[in-house]
């Protein structure tokens, strides 16, 4: 604060000729500064982002050069998105009509959640035993990190795995794709691929959910 | 009786301290903080339980619930590679400082013929302007040439960082171009599915899909 110094005592010395120098407060007054700095500090807490969006990394198929050439399913399980979050599914290879004494593809429906991961674990469950064997080889130091990711992406790519197609019909939501996708992560299913539906799925999902 | 004498001390405290300390944590949060750009549209992204982070550099496009397309691509410079190519091949003339202005902006999600109109806007306006969203549909396939020059612009980009830290036989800090999808959780499938197309039929096939982190099952 601005203060007048009238100073008796600097007075008497000057009847002596001596100038010394008046001892001021080397203190300063800090709260506005404080006030500045919680200021900025309120600015900068309340616009910054903190949590960065996090990613899924997915690879999509490479389309085949023939696009006649059929591919068949073995091992395999189709996943059928649809409208009102409801997933339907179908083993092995789609048939429109009974061959080769096995009957004509029927769809079932499954739930979100608990029933849809006991499934995938059930299904995936060679690779998953695998992976537990891994991971307590792994925590007793007989195997390092690196070797373990390894192991565990050449457990989850093996030929004995089964494979998951996923497909969707156009009324389905994407939050349904990426649900489905990550209880795959969450299952270790490591072989899936995300397909476009054929005529043949389209008409028989009308009929089941008819 | 003697007089109880009480201490006198000054009701000012000495604020150093908490200068030092309020001073300590604006550095932080100056220097951890990341300014975005503010966004056309606002964005419900999907829960997993994926950790991964963003890629730093990246092509990104961004679907809305109801389905507009908006496309983005990390980088001044490379923006304005971007825009220059597109209006040669659509035949549209920017001025200078159009373009300027196009490097510093986000998202877009406006059809060729509106991008100066829109660039003209003023930027607090911008959330205003009816955006229609990229047209992708197979006749006017504008997302599809802005990707491609994107990830032209970008990789160029790319390298010319590469080869610069190399010849200084430096570690280059920089990741190179990735191709991320940023969708609302309600928007429809099929949506997705077309954009996803028009970067399979670039030859694209590796994504990130923008998620929001979710906790996952104890193992």
């Amino acid at each position: 604060m601005a203060e007048l110094n009238t100073d008796a005592g600097a007075a008497g010395h000057g009847k002596k000729g001596k100038l010394r120098a008046k001892k001021q407060s080397t203190r300063v007054d800090m709260t506005p500064m404080v006030d500045l700095a919680f200021l900025l500090l309120t600015f900068f807490v309340l616009t910054s982002t903190f949590s960065k969006p996090k990613t899924m990394e997915i690879t999509f198929p490479v389309p085949p050069k023939d696009p006649k050439q059929n591919t068949t399913l073995v091992n395999g399980y189709t996943f059928i998105l649809t409208a009102e979050n409801r997933v339907f599914w179908y083993e092995g290879e789609f048939k429109e009509v009974p061959k080769n004494g096995k009957p004509a593809t029927s769809l079932s429906e499954i739930k979100f959640g608990e029933d849809l991961n006991k499934f995938l674990l059930d299904k995936n469950d060679l690779v998953i035993k695998t992976i537990k064997d891994l991971k307590k080889k792994k925590i007793n130091k007989q195997i390092d990190d690196t070797t373990y990711k390894n192991l565990a992406v050449d457990a989850k790519a093996r030929k004995e795995a089964p494979f998951f197609v996923v497909k969707a019909d156009d009324k389905a939501v994407y939050r349904n794709l990426i649900d489905l996708i990550d209880e795959f992560n969450i299952c270790n299913i490591g072989k899936y691929a995300v397909t476009d539906i054929t005529m043949g799925e389209l008409n028989l999902l009308k009929q089941t959910i008819k | 009786m003697p007089k109880v004498k009480m201490p006198r001390s000054s009701p000012s405290l000495d604020m150093t301290p908490m200068v030092d300390l309020a001073f300590l944590l604006v550095t932080f949060f100056i220097l951890t903080a990341s300014f975005r750009n503010p966004e056309p549209v606002q964005v419900l992204t999907p829960s997993s339980t994926s950790s991964k982070l963003m890629p730093e550099n990246s092509v990104l496009i961004t679907i809305s619930n109801d389905g507009k397309v908006y496309f983005n691509v990390t980088g001044y410079e490379v923006r304005k590679n971007v825009l220059i190519r597109m209006a040669k091949k659509y035949k549209f003339e920017f001025s200078e400082s159009e373009i300027d202005e196009f490097g510093k902006m986000s998202s877009i999600g406006v059809t060729m013929q509106n991008l100066a109109k829109y660039i003209n806007t003023e930027p607090g306006m911008r959330e205003k302007f009816p955006s229609s969203g990229i047209p992708y549909d197979s006749l006017n396939n504008q997302l599809k040439d802005w990707i491609q020059y994107g990830w032209i612009e970008g990789a160029t980009k790319y390298k010319e960082l590469k080869e610069t830290a190399d010849a200084a036989g430096k570690q280059l800090s920089v990741e190179p171009l990735r191709f991320a999808i940023k969708a609302d959780g309600n928007a429809n499938y099929i949506v997705v599915k077309e954009v996803i197309k028009t970067f399979t039929d670039l030859k694209i096939y590796r994504f990130n899909l923008l998620t929001n982190f979710e906790k996952g099952p104890e193992e």
